[in-house]
Formats: structure tokens, sequence, C-alpha cells
């Protein structure tokens, strides 16, 4: 694509949108000054014309296929013959399947514990500290990151080679120089995946971190001078007046990285694609997408799988934003 | 008393400063790498690329067709480095078994009688009564210090050769419009689920609310499956831009929206009044008053919105083709890490490259990034 074609396609798309808004309002500005005392007509058809492209968008691409997804986990691989629960059955004698199954749960336990862990904890020591942005900045920088570029970062810490050689590895060149034998981490089974979970910590303790940051501000000063005053140690303060203060945020960031932690793919996709015991659902999904001219009954069967690891999160959103309703209200 | 205080400070400057520390360390050590020469990449590490250091290499000097003869020597004469790369000689030797056993300038009698010299610069001469029979030369071992070397060929060879620069330019093609697509449109959505009054409204929130946590993994089969429909019916490629682009506008939608919705209804409710008293119609009110007063929330989302399509790999893996004019950046990594994955220096490089135009913005309008973060801290 040459330079012009690129800028071109970008205002073809852009302006599609932006001529659709002007154009449909004009139109209707337009009518209307003929048609007085049509206050309601006009505002009702204005409204329709501010919701539909949004509302076309959420429907073709969230809602329809939601549903879509769970009834063709329900079908052959093309999707044409009805086979009940067979997949689901396929699924659960699956040994892929269950590896993901367990993976994906050691994924949910320590991702987001560590990552909330490590963002209190530095949050709480930046706030001190005079060079405390520039080593908040740091940390957060991986969340700009992409998965795969964090990939080839961290493949090169855990990079391996022959007892002999000298190690470019990071952490090999370590273990060596402590004495003792370089490992090919990514193919050890079990302990690799929290080799690879390490990366999505790296990342995510940012984003843990910057929500937390701007939270401890919210901590009323008294309430912390006048425990220090009664000569409270840092670590009672910390435990007795900030986590308790914090409880609510720490809910959210744990809830947005368990998200996160539940779709996990481009990690294992460019790292070890679900080799030595590494598998995860959606990764296992996306192979069953293509394999062999693509399995939707199978793959359908993997994304309901993650569905089903958010429904809590998703009852629980929408029960606190119907609390928040009420309350404004 | 003061003494404890700053005794825990220097704690909790020393804690932070390991964590600095284990934190930059991944990304500086891939940034250092790609700047460094693919050979030396190879076989040592990049924190010894830092400073000077002493390697231990082989060269061979030249073979009989170099030697000229001089007042009854013949003699053979040159230079053991390549390239001048600023190393310097320590030490030297002739065999394997004690590389050395000579310090530069020394005179080596070897078993033939004939006599080597290695200078510091790594000019060698090799010296003999007799005439050199052997076609190859004289194995040398050296001792040499070296000194940090940087070149920027790795960044010629990955952006022309490897295709990475035409990546680079598919990837704008794909991230810009896939965040000022939902930024347009879910600007008027936000507006009427908070200034307008329509059936449905609290059920269409709801629906937003919920679709925030919906993987985008449940919308994959169904979409590709009208996406390949469509190409059918039409006779036009299932795989395009403008498919990529709507893909994102759908998986992104529901966080944009909510985010904007937000913001909105924190904006002064007297002002839209009196504009509507004014007679200005939604359209008026929401060109004129809503999107200037809404420019830093714009910005927030159009930052999130950007990196997380700029980023992304899966959906660019599903809906575009890997053919080079398609093919975004985070894929072509992926393929290189397959494809080339013992070549440091390009996956390096190639890593690098893709996270200039992310550490760029992250850079320069952290603040945004941060206020858009903190104020949603959700993303499906």
């Amino acid at each position: 694509m040459s330079f012009f074609s690129l800028i071109a396609t970008i205002l073809v798309g852009v302006l599609f949108f932006i001529i659709y808004f002007g154009l449909s309002n004009f139109i209707l500005d337009f009518i209307c000054r003929f048609k007085k005392n049509s206050v309601a007509l006009e505002n009702s058809v204005r409204a329709i014309i501010f919701i539909f492209p949004a509302f076309l968008v959420l429907f073709v691409f969230i809602l329809y296929p939601v549903f879509e997804t769970v009834r063709l986990s329900f079908y052959d691989k093309f999707g044409r013959e009805f086979l009940g629960w067979n997949n689901y059955l396929w699924a659960i004698n699956d040994p892929n399947f269950r590896r993901s199954i367990l993976n994906n749960l050691g994924w949910l336990l320590i991702v987001p514990t560590l990552s909330t862990f490590f963002g209190l904890v530095i949050a709480n020591l930046t706030d001190r500290i005079w060079w405390g942005t520039i080593a908040k900045s740091i940390i957060f920088m991986p969340m700009a990151i992409s998965f795969v570029g964090a990939g080839v970062i961290w493949k090169f810490i855990y990079d391996y080679r022959g007892t002999d050689d000298h190690q470019i590895g990071l952490l090999n060149a370590i273990v060596v120089s402590l004495g003792m034998e370089p490992q090919a981490w990514l193919t050890i089974s079990i302990w690799n995946n929290l080799f690879l979970m390490a990366i999505m910590i790296w990342i995510q303790t940012g984003l843990a971190l910057v929500i937390f940051s701007a939270a401890l501000r919210g901590i009323p000063n008294e309430t912390l001078e006048a425990a220090r005053i009664d000569g409270a140690s840092e670590f009672r303060i910390f435990w007795s007046i900030i986590i308790p203060f914090l409880e609510r945020t720490i809910l959210v960031i744990w809830t947005i990285i368990t998200i996160l932690v539940l779709r996990v793919f481009d990690i294992i996709y460019a790292m070890t694609n679900g080799e030595w015991q590494t598998e995860v659902l959606a990764n296992l999904m996306y192979d069953w997408m293509f394999r062999g001219g693509g399995d939707s009954g199978r793959g359908s069967v993997l994304a309901c799988c993650i569905m089903i690891g958010v429904i809590p999160i998703l009852v629980w959103n929408l029960h606190r934003h119907r609390q928040e309703q009420k309350y404004e209200n | 008393m003061k003494i404890k205080i700053n005794f825990s400070s220097i704690l909790s400057q020393l804690l932070l400063l390991f964590f600095v520390i284990l934190w930059i360390t991944p990304t500086f050590g891939l940034f250092i790498s790609s700047f460094r020469d693919k050979d030396q990449l190879a076989i040592s590490g990049w924190w010894t690329s830092l400073v000077t250091t002493e390697v231990n290499e082989i060269h061979r000097t030249k073979g009989k067709k170099d030697q000229v003869e001089d007042e009854g020597f013949y003699i053979i004469k040159g230079n053991l480095f390549k390239k001048d790369e600023g190393k310097k000689v320590l030490s030297y030797g002739v065999t394997s078994k004690n590389i050395n056993a000579y310090k530069v300038g020394e005179i080596a009698i070897l078993k033939d009688k004939s006599e080597i010299i290695v200078f510091e610069n790594g000019n060698y001469q090799w010296k003999s009564k007799s005439e050199f029979k052997k076609k190859k030369g004289r194995r040398i071992f050296i001792t040499a210090t070296s000194p940090p070397s940087f070149t920027l060929n790795n960044y010629k060879e990955v952006l022309f050769k490897e295709g990475l620069g035409q990546a680079f330019l598919n990837t704008i093609a794909v991230a810009l419009p896939a965040t000022l697509i939902p930024l347009i449109i879910c600007s008027f959505f936000s507006y009427s689920l908070t200034w307008m009054n329509f059936f449905g409204r609290d059920l269409l929130l709801a629906t937003i609310i919920a679709s925030l946590v919906v993987p985008l993994q449940m919308s994959l089969i169904p979409i590709l499956t009208i996406y390949n429909d469509l190409g059918a019916l039409f006779n036009v490629e299932a795989k395009s831009f403008p498919g990529v682009w709507m893909a994102h506008t759908g998986f992104g939608l529901a966080s944009t929206t909510f985010l904007l919705w937000n913001f909105m209804k924190s904006l002064p409710n007297e002002m839209l009044e009196a504009a509507k008293v004014d007679g200005a119609s939604h359209y008026d009110t929401f060109v004129r008053i809503v999107i200037p007063l809404s420019i830093p929330a714009f910005a927030s989302i159009f930052i999130l919105q950007f990196l997380w399509v700029w980023n992304d790999l899966l959906v660019g893996l599903v809906f575009l083709d890997k053919h080079p004019s398609e093919i975004i950046l985070t894929a072509k990594l992926k393929e290189l890490l397959g494809s080339r994955g013992e070549n440091w220096e390009i996956l390096t490089t190639g890593a690098f490259i893709s996270m200039t135009v992310p550490l760029f913005i992250f850079f320069s309008l952290q603040r945004f990034f941060i206020r858009g973060l903190v104020a949603g801290s959700v993303k499906g």
C-alpha cells in the first residue's frame, strides 16, 4: 500500500460516518423547518439517527454472535447438524481441554492476585518517594506494549543455549553465574506456565498501580495523621486503614485483570502455541476455529467456556450499575 | 525516632528501586539488542555490550598466495580483524591449548621455525626462511578488548527486507479508522443515552454494561461466517480493512460508550437546558456544546482504543489476510517468531519497531492515558 492510498483508505472509512451523521441531521432540520409543531416527532427521529449505527454494530458484533455461538456449540463442525451435548462431551474427554481448564484456573488464581498485590505495594511506595512519579512511569510502561512484543522481550530473557555456549538469555546467564545448569525454561512442563504468567503480571501490575495511585489520593490525610500520632506503624496503617479503604478498588482491579486473563491468547500463541502443556482456552479455541478447515461447533464450545467464566463478573457489574442508578435518582 | 524514619524511608526507596530495575530490564535489554551487530548478538549477552569487555576469538591468517619475498624471508602480512570495531588485542596464542601464550608484540616461534608477531591493532606479520606451502593460513587465538559498538543495520534490514515497514503502514490503516469510527458513532450514542428520553433506554444501558465483559471470542465464529457469506454474495474478498475496522468498532463499542456516557452525565445540566430553551436542536447542542466540552474525554478514549487496536493480534489474525499488503505488525512479528526464531537481531528490532508508536503515545500523552484507565477501569 502506498502512502496516498493509505491516507485515502483512512479518510474514506472515517468520512463515511461523519457524512452519515451530518447529512441525516441536515435533512431532518430541513424537513422540520416546513413542519412546525412536530417537536416530538423530530426528537424521536433524531434519537433514531443518533442511535442507529451504534445499535446496529452492537447487535451485529456482540448481541447476535453471543446467541449464535451458544447455538453453534450444539451443532456439528459446519453448523448444520444438531448434535445435542456431544461437543461438550467431546470437550470433557479431550486431554487438551482439561489441560486448558487447569491452566486457566492457575492463571486466574495467580495473575490477578500477584498483579494486584504488586500494584498495591508499589503504589504505596511511590506515594511517599520524591522520584515516585518516574518509577510509576517505568512500571506502567509495559501496559503500552503489545502482548506479542512482550512475548519477544520475554522469550529473549528465557532464551536457552547449550551448556557449552555463552548464554544470551538473561535468566540462564544468571543461573549459570550462580553455578547451576541452564534450562530451556519454556519446555519444563507445569512450571513453564509460571514463566508465561510472569509476562502478564509484568504488564498488568502497571494497570493496578495507576488505579491504586489515584485511589490512594482519596484517603483523607487527617485519618493517616491521626493514626501516625497514635503511634501506629506504617505496616499497621497499611493493613488497618489503607486496605479497608481500597477494598472496592481492589475488587474492581481484580475483576478487570480476571477478564483479561480469561481471554489470554496472544502470549500463549506467540510463545509456545500451547505446547509443553501450556494450552489455554483462548488458544485452543483459535486452534479449532481453523484446524482442518475449522470446526465451528467445538470452537463455540470453547468460547462458551470462556463466557461462563465472565458471567459472575457480568452479574456483579449489572448489580452495581443498578444500585448506582437507584442512588442517583 | 528520626533514625527509624530514615531507615524505613531508605528501605522503601531500595525496595522501589528493586521493582523499577526488575520492570525496566527486559525492555532495556530488547532496546540495546536491537542496535547490536548480529554476529555479536548471537554469541554474547546484551549486558556485555555496554562496557568494554574481553573476548576470545579465533582468526586465521592469510595463506600462501599472499606471501611476499623480502631479503631472503617469506612474509605474510595482514590484519586479523575483518572490520575496524576498535578492538584491541591483549594477548594471543597459536594453539588451542594455550591461547594466551604470548603478550601482544611478543614474537612467537613456531615448530617450523617461522615467526609470528601480533600487534595491538590486529596487524600481524608471519615470517619464514622457507616458502609457505599451505593454502590455508594459520589459526591464531586472541584475547581482545571489545568496546561497545552499535549499528542501525538491523533496522534497515527489518524495515525493508523483512517487510515490517509495509506491516507498519498496514497497522496504521487499521488502527486510525478503527479508533475514530467507534469514537464518532459512540459519541452520538452516549449523547442519546444521557440526554434523550426514549423507550428502552435503561435496557440499552444495561446491555452496554453487560457487553463490557463479553469476551470477543464469543463473536469470532459468527462474524467470520457473516464476512465469508457477504464476500461470496458480492464476490469480494471476505478479509478486508473495512471488515477489521467494523470488528474493532464492535469490540470497542461497549467500553467507548460506557466511558463517554460516564463523562457526559457529569456535564452541567443547566447548560444543555439553556440551549434547549434557545431552540437548539439536539444535533446543534451536541456539536456546539457537548463536543467541545468532551475533548479531554475524547483524548483519553482515543488513546485507549488506539493502543488496544495497535497491540491487538487476534482480530487482525482472524479478519485480515496474511499476505504482505494486509498483515499487521503483531501478526508479522508472530510470523517472524516462528520463521526466524533464532535471529534475535530481527526479532528484537521488529519488536522494538512495533513498540515505537505505543511508547511515543505513552510518554507524550501519559496523563490522558491514565485518566482514561482510571475513569473507566473497565475494558471488556
